[in-house]
């Protein structure tokens, strides 16, 4: 078969399977989103935005992804160079790191709430340890800090395995003479990795990226579980409207503007990481 | 070949499971109450296991249960046979995808529920089936803070904030407890308890100056309110692990703590104000929608859902008041003792202030609600200018009730037309 | 006099490295695993325990809250389901979404910017609220309640990782690699199957863990799109947050086994480096 066919051929089941289940729905909602009833109109957005709470959702998801996501993908390229190296126990190691992966949100959230409520883990650890006398209440109104500070240890608890997951089979398939050169040259292991490492991981780093960068958007079960009513994010109140109020148009709007959002930051982070067409040796 | 006999194989198995669906004989009953796991089980085993055509119980989050629902309206049929949900879910659907279950020769003992359950319309949409209010509860080691000469029976207001006061003093920190949680019902007491207890009023006193006092109260009450009440949902959970002494919750979410340590807890009414002690009735109902299945199966599962036993039996299971008349038994679990008690004493009292359900305002329930969820989160949490919240919120109400056209409803005396915010 | 301290310093050097990368391991797989064991205790605690304070750091082994499940009916048919959909969802996935993961890493066409923003667009808005229009197609061609129509969907929201990991792992694989089979006689089919596919067995393995666990935990479209098949999570997590604490914890745990012993069984093939790596 010819390069200039076979491309199509290849995505074309996914592309009908897509256009069937996402596209016509999608397409569905999105059209609710432009409509109050009558003709086309804007007003969906105009409400959803001009809602008070609106400003501090937006502020919230975006500061909660900026703290999350970094962390995470540090943490995840530690944790895939560490288990690479090891020589026993890999995938006993590596194992461990991916329980959180089966991990749904809703469970995460209600393990980390055992932790940080008031008569939790966290509390009869340190009253255990005589640092408090009595449990303090962390999860407040009025220490937003430690709530944030919660979710995010949380967020960053269960999805950090995502990436790891990603970045473990992609690290697999760097050359180890890369590796053994780089030492006969006598470059320490932080010039190897910034050097090998980083450069020859792209592709996975890009995907891993944008997987979790889009997920982040997205976030809603830990918060809530964590955060109560404290930490309004966005996906919350797209659900608040969808079935509390019951307007699926302003829902189907703030659907919209996640995703206007997820695609913003999905193009920057495509641009940043460029990945070549087959990569050469 | 064996391609072939593959997708041969996969066809089949489809075929079985479309046929095992068409197969289906029990009756769905598609329900937003009695979710938690030991209520559902006890509804399918000890409610629902004497309907000999056999019953699919399945309860489920609200977004599920109405996206299900909705789908089956849309498509034109369905396998939904009998629904069960709060009045307020009832009323934010169109009345003609519900059966008229009029002449079904069954309604509630009560007027005022059977009222309700016409939606505005001429005929019954839903038929009332179970019942519930909102109570205080408290663990007994705080009833020695009670401030002097109050009665627990007929508090009022200002004794509940210097009771709850004494308790934060003695513990060291805040123990009472509200459920201003995600999940949480706190717009139930602004609505049902607060405003009535006040202003005698929900939406035509909704600013009143009568209404800043009521947020100022309840602002001294906030003071000693456990600050992680954003998380609580679940009053019980509080009262069993201690972090809460003093709450107010509906009284299925009290259940668990009288029943899993009845001798500790204690419940009473909720407390009176200015304006006498305002509370409110929960009502759920049973209806049919219009794509059901099998019509006669699922009006005899009506009908059997408002007979005495099941009622009784309902009663057992989820904590929910029986609708018709019927004697109680002497051996009710804990949490029901209690709670009838409360519920007994808060009804008969002789300042009683009860209030209805909101009623017509269709789909617009959710927006009535978040007006005073978000008057909290203002004045409350956020600390703004009570005043200033009020005139700004008002306008919001003003304009549900306007493109409702909700009369009024008790404690707000009667209008003509939409209830007019004052 | 330089030379000396150095070759003394390096193998202090390098003890002081490993200690510091073994603690490293320990205290990471520290964090994973402690807030799990904290779920176990809960767990295995009677309701009484579970409210108490302070928390108890061992188990009791009461196993109440565990018995209480095991009785819960439809619970095996629920987990028959659950497996099934989600062995479904990974089949399916791997075979559509591949195919499109080795065209977006080999191929420049028209139209490839509009694909890969497609399949994004897949995992960046929300399932609840395309659940009614779906849950109407599915009730007006027969798919509804059937585990292969919940398969559909969850296919749906697994095919973005799939067809992502593996442009990724393709897009690290040398194309001079294939070339050279090319040269040597093997057609594009073959030296594709012969040469790349080894390679990218780890990819593979990843994307069937994530469909696996995105069709394991998804809760909303299984509530609505499955009635008498239900998923395990549909039955169990959907009403978890409304049921008291020692329960929502056992039926936590409950739903986190089955997806664990899964990670654990494919671990392996993460790691399978053959060909190019071992060269």
């Amino acid at each position: 078969m010819n390069a200039r066919v076979l491309p199509y051929v290849l995505i074309l089941p996914v592309t009908l399977f897509l256009c069937l289940f996402f596209l016509y729905p999608f397409l569905l909602v999105s059209k609710q989103a432009f409509s109050t009833g009558s003709g086309f109109t804007l007003d969906n957005f105009r409400e959803v935005t001009s809602y008070w709470k609106f400003p501090t959702t937006l502020r919230n998801t975006f500061l909660l992804a900026a703290a999350v996501v970094p962390v995470q993908l540090a943490l995840a390229l530690l944790m895939a160079t560490m288990v690479n190296k090891m020589q026993k126990g890999r995938d006993l190691i590596l194992y461990v790191w991916t329980i959180p992966l089966g991990i749904s949100d809703l469970a995460a959230g209600i393990i980390w709430l055992a932790i940080f409520e008031q008569s939790g883990f966290l509390n009869s650890m340190m009253n255990g340890l005589g640092i408090v006398d009595k449990p303090v209440n962390l999860l407040t109104f009025q220490n937003p800090g430690l709530v944030f500070l919660a979710i995010a240890l949380a967020e960053i608890w269960r999805a950090t395995a995502i990436m790891l997951v990603i970045l473990v089979a992609g690290i697999g398939l760097i050359p180890k003479e890369y590796y053994e050169a780089a030492e006969v040259f006598g470059a320490s292991p932080w010039k190897r990795f910034t050097r090998i490492t980083l450069p020859l991981l792209r592709p996975s780093l890009q995907t891993a990226l944008v997987l979790r960068v889009i997920l982040a958007f997205e976030i809603f079960a830990v918060v809530a579980a964590l955060g109560g009513t404290l930490f309004p994010v966005l996906m919350g109140e797209t659900y608040a409207y969808q079935f509390d109020l019951l307007n699926s148009g302003a829902a189907a709007a703030m659907a919209l503007i996640i995703l206007a959002i997820s695609i913003g930051f999905t193009l920057i982070i495509l641009r940043l990481l460029r990945v070549p067409k087959g990569a050469t040796i | 070949m064996t391609f072939y006999s593959k997708i041969l194989g996969a066809a089949s198995g489809l075929a079985i499971a479309c046929t095992g669906m068409a197969a289906q004989a029990e009756t769905l009953f598609w329900s937003t109450q009695a979710k938690p796991v030991e209520e559902a089980q006890a509804m399918r085993e000890q409610v629902l296991g004497g309907f000999e055509a056999g019953v699919d119980y399945q309860p489920n989050d609200g977004g599920p249960w109405l996206t299900r629902l909705n789908a089956e309206l849309q498509a034109g049929s369905g396998t939904i046979g009998v629904l069960g949900a709060l009045h307020g879910d009832f009323s934010a659907m169109n009345p003609d995808d519900l059966v008229d279950l009029s002449d079904m020769g069954v309604m509630s003992a009560s007027g005022t529920f059977n009222d309700l359950a016409k939606l505005g319309t001429d005929s019954m949409q839903y038929i009332p089936w179970m019942q519930a209010s909102y109570i205080m509860a408290a663990n007994k080691d705080a009833l020695q803070y009670l401030p002097d000469g109050a009665d627990i029976n007929a508090l009022t207001y200002d004794q509940l904030i210097q009771w709850a006061a004494n308790a934060h003093e003695a513990a060291g920190e805040p123990k009472f407890g509200f459920p201003a949680g995600p999940k949480g019902l706190k717009h139930r007491f602004f609505q049902g308890y607060l405003y009535p207890s006040y202003t005698n009023g929900v939406v035509r006193t909704f600013a009143s100056d009568e209404a800043v006092g009521a947020w100022e109260a309840f602002r001294k009450l906030w003071e000693h309110t456990n600050p992680a009440s954003t998380n609580f949902s679940f009053m019980q959970e509080q009262l069993l692990s201690g972090d809460a002494w003093i709450v107010f919750d509906h009284t299925s979410r009290l259940a668990q703590a009288f029943n899993e340590r009845p001798d500790d807890f204690v419940a009473f009414p909720a407390p009176a104000g200015p304006t006498g002690r305002g509370f409110m009735p929960v009502l759920a109902g049973v209806a049919i929608p219009k794509t059901a299945p099998d019509m006669d199966a699922a009006k005899s599962l009506v009908e059997y859902m408002l007979k005495p036993e099941t009622q009784i039996a309902t009663l057992r299971a989820t904590n929910f008041f029986p609708v018709v008349d019927v004697a109680l038994p002497e051996d009710l679990p804990p949490s029901v003792k209690a709670a009838g008690d409360a519920v007994a004493k808060m009804s008969g009292s002789a300042d009683a202030n009860p209030g209805l359900l909101p009623a017509g305002l269709g789909d617009k329930g959710g927006d009535f609600n978040r007006v005073f969820v978000d008057s909290f989160e203002r004045i409350v949490l956020a600390g703004q200018d009570i005043r200033m919240v009020l005139d700004d919120q008002k306008g919001k109400l003003a304009a549900i009730m306007e493109e409702t056209g909700a009369p009024c409803w008790a404690p707000d005396a009667p209008s003509e037309g939409a209830c007019p915010v004052e | 006099m330089t030379s000396v301290t150095t070759d003394v310093a390096a193998p202090d050097a390098r003890k002081a490295g490993k200690f510091v990368y073994v603690t490293a391991v320990v205290l990471l797989c520290a964090w994973v695993l402690v807030p799990i064991y904290f779920l176990l205790i809960n767990t295995l605690s009677s309701p009484d325990t579970v409210n108490s304070f302070p928390k108890p750091f061992w188990p009791e082994f009461d196993l109440g809250s565990l018995t209480f499940f095991a009785g819960f009916a439809g619970m095996l048919t629920a987990l028959k389901n659950s497996i099934l959909v989600a062995g479904m969802t990974m089949i399916m996935s791997i075979v559509i979404g591949a195919p499109a993961g080795y065209a977006l890493s080999r191929f420049d066409f028209r139209g490839k910017e509009l694909f890969r923003l497609l399949i994004l667009l897949t995992r960046a808005f929300p399932l609840p609220l395309l659940a009614l229009p779906l849950a109407v197609m599915f009730i007006q061609t027969g798919l509804d309640d059937t585990v292969f129509g919940l398969a559909l969907v969850h296919t749906t929201l697994a095919i973005p990782f799939a067809v992502l990991i593996t442009f990724s792992l393709f897009s690290g694989i040398p194309i001079e690699l294939e070339e050279a089979a090319w040269t040597l006689g093997c057609t594009r089919l073959t030296a594709f199957t012969k040469v790349v596919l080894p390679l990218i067995l780890p990819g593979i393995t990843a994307s069937a863990i994530f469909a696996f666990v995105i069709s394991w935990n998804e809760v909303f479209a299984a509530a609505v799109l499955t009635i008498e098949n239900r998923t395990l999570t549909a039955f169990l997590l959907q009403n978890l947050d409304t049921s008291p604490l020692h329960l929502k914890f056992a039926g936590g745990f409950i739903l986190v086994v089955p997806a664990l012993i899964f990670i654990f069984a494919v671990r392996k093939y993460l790691f399978a480096m053959w060909g190019i790596a071992n060269r």
